[in-house]
């Protein structure tokens, strides 16, 4: 089982709708998206990770539901990018890659996708001050051009909300369903 | 027509709808109740609210078909998963913004009151002699004395949790124990104190919810998950706690899917003699006729039925006499404030989830406090610890990340700015003749604005956030302003004013229709100036005393 096995099921595999776009994730994208996610929060004594609280599948239903087109494109082509930047990294899929390979990854990954937002938010100062411009020589309808997120920030960040609004994630954060009362000073170990 | 015939119709099921019936049909009157959407079952329809959060698929997050439907609702915080059910259809509902203008509306049973933000404050004579004193718009027709017992009676039944702070401008009244501010708020509170010698207040806020149980309700769990529905009645809904004393009367009948379309007026005897309706699934018209008739169907739509009634009679609807119809918008304009973060207190922390945070009544313009603009604003806010969705500078990935993340993180404090519209004969409402909603009835079309006063209360409202923090030692502090367009205060107010003259306002002093006595409004379209204070409490208060009012001028055959 070599990674280029697992890099064309990530495509093939998945659901189109009636513009051949991808929608759907396949259950092996799933699986694999739980693995990623597992590496950003993984089982600690502490507390269950994100495998347990199947992130992989919340992200199906968001990506699904709430992304853009734009946004979901970018998504799905990034897995074939982490599996790309797996190859080159340790020339075998992530799948294959051992926890200290998939943290390192993972960690490159997360500073890639830190510089593209800090390149974005120049973008997007930039693009604030076309629209000044525009709105003050009489335009007043030019459109922000927002380009979406690295699809590293996308993965992580639904792996975050994932977990943490999940029932294994409010319950490592102690989170009572029925608190009952409200004290406004109980003590806490930092 | 006799099963067609009731001692008195309300229109609307909102906050002050639900009080008109549960007053009404309390004094003996068989009471039909009107509501233009679904019925909105208590506990039963609460899709979350009953729920753990988790089994939101979404967890909060709207789709991109809402997002696409619901544009108006998505301008700000209203868009969330759980209570995306009770928001108005925009595509069936649409109306029309001349300029722009944010209008939140839940057409089903119950009204905003499932929804609203439940801080409740009673109004001073600041606020009702402030349009006299300046000589701003009209005089209200009433003042303090006349509403306090008002007060007293709406705050015992509906419940309301709060301090005594023994302030002139934001009286207390008929409290339920408070909800406790947390250790980081009470120390705020105390340096404000000291340095403002007592001229400025960091308060327990007000709250419409139960610190104790009362008959039929059980006290608020701590949940803080008022707005997706309370299965223990913890706060005041019409659902919760109108709506079951008017039903127990045996005097209430509630017709949901009625759209009112005019109120029937008789030209001769100068009243009211019904309503018709459209029935919003069959488009059939029906008519119902009443001795009296409770207009609740909050401000703008308030002021649309009237504009669709009596029209043979005044071209502008019935209360157009007086050319303020549909005039005088009010809200509250806010999305603007300070935040910034608090030292010293890591090894404290909260247990339970709070409905309410504090609150800081106003103090411009009060007493030796002068401003280059008039009225003022007063703060809601509050003090926690960052969660989850922070980020930690030196952590990334793994699960040192995931244990820190699951640990509470800085403590911050942060408060937003409410403050006092003016009435403005410009600033108005009107229907737009043009544009038909689903049933082919003419839309709304919202011309108001925010102007001079409230742009330059503005500054000062972020201006002295940032101060009072400053003073508090609150560290990295920030401000904001988001702007406001009119309406996103959610507090629409003024349509339909209150007076002492019937060439300048729309209602008397006892919310009727100067054209039509028997025609009573107390929801937010009476109101002759907004304060700056949350208020629907206020609304409660009118409604039950026009209600006593209604009852007893009927019993003497004056209306």
């Amino acid at each position: 089982m070599g990674s280029t096995v697992i890099g064309a099921d990530l495509f093939l595999s998945g659901c189109t709708n009636e513009h051949t776009a991808q929608v759907l994730l396949s259950d092996t994208q799933i699986n694999y998206l739980n693995e990623v996610g597992e590496t950003i929060l993984p089982k600690t004594a502490a507390s269950d990770g994100a495998k347990a609280a199947n992130v992989g599948l919340f992200m199906q239903t968001m990506v699904r539901d709430c992304y853009s087109d734009e946004e979901r494109k970018v998504f799905f082509s990034g897995l074939n990018e982490l599996e790309k930047a797996s190859n080159k990294a340790y020339d075998k899929g992530f799948i294959s890659c051992n926890a200290q390979e998939r943290q390192k990854l993972l960690t490159s990954l997360d500073a890639e996708a830190k510089d593209y937002r800090k390149k974005n938010e120049l973008l997007q100062q930039k693009e604030a001050e076309r629209q000044k411009s525009s709105q003050a020589s009489g335009k007043p309808n030019y459109l922000k051009k927002t380009p979406p997120a690295h699809y590293f920030a996308m993965i992580k960040q639904l792996t975050l909300l994932g977990f943490f609004t999940s029932e294994t994630g409010y319950k490592s954060m102690g989170y009572v369903q029925v608190p009952g009362r409200y004290d406004g000073d109980v003590s806490h170990k930092a | 027509m006799a099963e067609n015939t009731y001692d008195a119709i309300v229109i609307g099921s909102g906050i002050s709808g639900g009080w008109a019936a549960k007053e009404l049909t309390g004094k003996g009157l068989k009471t039909l109740m009107l509501e233009r959407g679904r019925n909105y079952e208590h506990i039963k329809d609460y899709k979350y609210g009953t729920k753990p959060p988790w089994e939101a698929p979404h967890r909060g997050s709207t789709t991109k078909e809402q997002q696409e439907k619901y544009p108006v609702i998505h301008r700000g915080w209203a868009a969330n998963e759980a209570v995306m059910g009770c928001w108005t259809n925009e595509q069936e509902s649409p109306y029309t913004e001349i300029k722009p203008f944010t209008w939140w509306r839940s057409y089903q049973l119950g009204g905003r009151s499932t929804l609203w933000g439940r801080q409740s404050y009673r109004w001073s004579d600041f606020d009702f002699e402030a349009n006299a004193k300046e000589g701003w718009a009209v005089d209200w027709p009433l003042r303090y004395k006349d509403i306090a017992p008002w007060y007293d009676y709406v705050e015992k039944f509906a419940g309301i949790s709060g301090n005594k702070d023994g302030l002139a401008h934001l009286p207390d009244g008929h409290f339920l124990p408070p909800v406790n501010l947390n250790i980081v708020e009470k120390d705020v509170a105390g340096r404000l104190k000291k340095y403002y010698k007592d001229q400025r207040h960091l308060i327990n806020g007000r709250v419409a919810n139960l610190t104790e149980a009362i008959p039929g309700r059980t006290q608020c769990q701590f949940r803080d998950r008022c707005w997706e529905g309370c299965p223990f009645g913890g706060y005041f809904s019409t659902q919760s706690s109108t709506l079951p004393a008017a039903v127990a009367t045996g005097n209430l009948t509630v017709r949901p899917w009625s759209i009112v379309t005019r109120i029937l007026y008789d030209k001769d005897k100068k009243k009211a003699t019904g309503v018709e309706i459209l029935d919003a699934e069959t488009n059939q018209t029906y008519e119902y006729y009443a001795k009296i008739i409770f207009l609740n169907a909050s401000a703008l739509n308030s002021a649309w039925v009237l504009m669709n009634s009596a029209t043979d009679v005044w071209k502008g609807g019935l209360g157009s006499s007086s050319e303020e119809l549909g005039h005088n918008i009010m809200d509250h304009h806010y999305n603007l404030g300070a935040s910034g973060t608090v030292e010293g207190f890591d090894d404290h922390f909260i247990y339970g989830r709070r409905p309410t945070g504090f609150y800081i009544p106003r103090f411009a313009n009060l007493y030796n406090d002068k401003r280059e603009f008039s009225r003022g604003f007063g703060y809601q806010g509050g003090a926690s610890r960052d969660s989850w969705s922070r980020e930690i500078a030196e952590l990334n990935i793994g699960g040192d990340f995931k244990d820190a993340l699951s640990q509470p993180g800085n403590w911050n404090i942060g408060m937003t700015g409410f403050g006092e519209i003016l009435p403005y004969h410009e600033n108005k409402i009107t229907l737009d003749l043009n544009r038909k909603d689903k049933w082919g009835l003419p839309v709304l079309a919202m011309d108001a604005e925010l102007k001079e006063n409230e742009k330059k209360m503005r500054t000062a409202i972020t201006m002295e956030a940032a101060n009072m923090l400053d003073v508090a030692g609150v560290k990295n502090i920030r401000t904001w302003d988001s702007g406001h367009a009119m309406g996103h205060g959610i507090h629409e107010m003024g349509t339909a004013r209150m007076g002492s003259d019937p060439k300048t306002s729309v209602l008397n002093q006892h919310n009727q229709v100067w054209d039509a006595l028997n025609v009573f409004v107390t929801d937010g379209a009476c109101m002759t100036s907004s304060s700056c204070v949350n208020p629907s409490l206020t609304y409660m208060a009118l409604t039950a005393r026009a209600c006593d009012f209604a009852v007893a001028e009927l019993k003497k055959g004056n209306i």
